[in-house]
């Protein structure tokens, strides 16, 4: 690997971006924990392990979201403080707008699934 | 701003005006950029999740997916992230040479995550699941199409960067745009745990 001489005066310029940048042991403590985590659901699901398919789905659930936070905190290196502080109320605000429209497309196409389900005649004079 | 590197960089004088900002101010708004990326993902995931069981008499995600060949891909898109963490890191170092090796073998790993779900998606066509079949499936496409689509501009924003760091080298704008793409990447990563999770994983159970 090469190093560069030419740019030793530039690259003090830039040292103050360096502090959003891991250090190789948190990228190595991130991935062994996503490869334990991926290939946790991966196992559960293709080994057919748990009887119940509720407790699978809520296995492969908890185990994306639990990486999720681990890609967060150690590849995106999401903290409290970086730039001071929007970058966390940019993401509390994307989640809350996301579980506004997962939540709620699930619950209203749910009622709209239920309530489109053939129906009676006797309903249909019910029907306001 | 006493800029010692003058003379080195009297010929991109156009550039400098872009170097006024308040530090840090990029990453954040190519943050916020991200944020609003996730939004696009979500409406694609909540149609997924509306539409995904209908299956028009069609076939289902268990006859389908083939998850030892996702498996495969997840690890490929798993090891791509570190491996551009690690050219994170030798750029931090200053190591021109070794920036462009370990950007070149993420660059490899995204052509080959890129590669099986072209496969994939080539097969499903072939069997008849195209995303005309059934809600399903279009809903399948739109989600998992517009990740490899994401990943397909990184592949090329990637190829970009390398050509810009061996030409000018490792100067504190190459750096900028290095960082930001670490993060588009490694977001791109994050999305995909939630496609296996939801769309293989569930729809395989399901």
């Amino acid at each position: 690997m090469t190093s560069n001489s030419s740019h030793d005066g530039v690259h003090e310029e830039h040292s103050g971006h360096r502090s959003g940048h891991g250090s190789l042991r948190s990228y190595m403590t991130g991935f062994v924990l996503s490869l334990i985590l991926t290939a946790i659901p991966f196992w559960l699901v293709m080994g057919d392990v748990i009887e119940s398919k509720t407790v699978t789905i809520a296995a492969v659930m908890l185990l994306g979201g639990i990486q999720m936070i681990v890609h967060m905190v150690y590849f995106l290196h999401m903290n409290s403080r970086s730039e001071g502080g929007w970058t966390m109320m940019a993401l509390i605000f994307t989640i809350v707008i996301l579980v506004i429209v997962l939540v709620g497309s699930l619950w209203v196409m749910y009622h709209l699934n239920t309530n489109m389900m053939p129906m009676s005649p006797e309903m249909m004079k019910n029907m306001p | 701003m006493a800029n010692p590197n003058q003379s080195l960089r009297a010929k991109k004088q156009f550039h400098l005006e872009e170097e006024h900002h308040p530090e840090g101010s990029t990453n954040l708004g190519f943050w916020l950029y991200l944020m609003s990326d996730c939004l696009i993902f979500a409406a694609l995931f909540a149609t997924y999740a509306v539409l995904g069981r209908n299956y028009a008499a069609g076939p289902a995600p268990a006859d389908l997916f083939d998850l030892k060949l996702i498996a495969v891909a997840t690890t490929i898109l798993l090891v791509s992230s570190i491996t551009y963490g690690v050219a994170m890191i030798r750029a931090e170092s200053n190591a021109k040479g070794g920036t462009l090796f370990w950007l070149g073998i993420t660059g490899l790993l995204g052509i080959a995550f890129l590669g099986l779900e072209a496969y994939e998606f080539y097969h499903l066509i072939a069997e008849g699941a195209g995303p005309q079949r059934s809600a399903f499936l279009s809903s399948f496409f739109a989600l998992v199409g517009t990740h490899g689509l994401h990943v397909t501009f990184g592949v090329i924003w990637l190829v970009v960067l390398m050509v810009q760091v061996s030409k000018f080298g490792l100067t504190p704008e190459n750096h900028r745009r290095l960082m930001c793409l670490s993060m588009f990447w490694h977001f791109l990563d994050l999305i995909w745990i939630g496609v296996f999770s939801v769309v293989y994983l569930m729809g395989v159970v399901a």
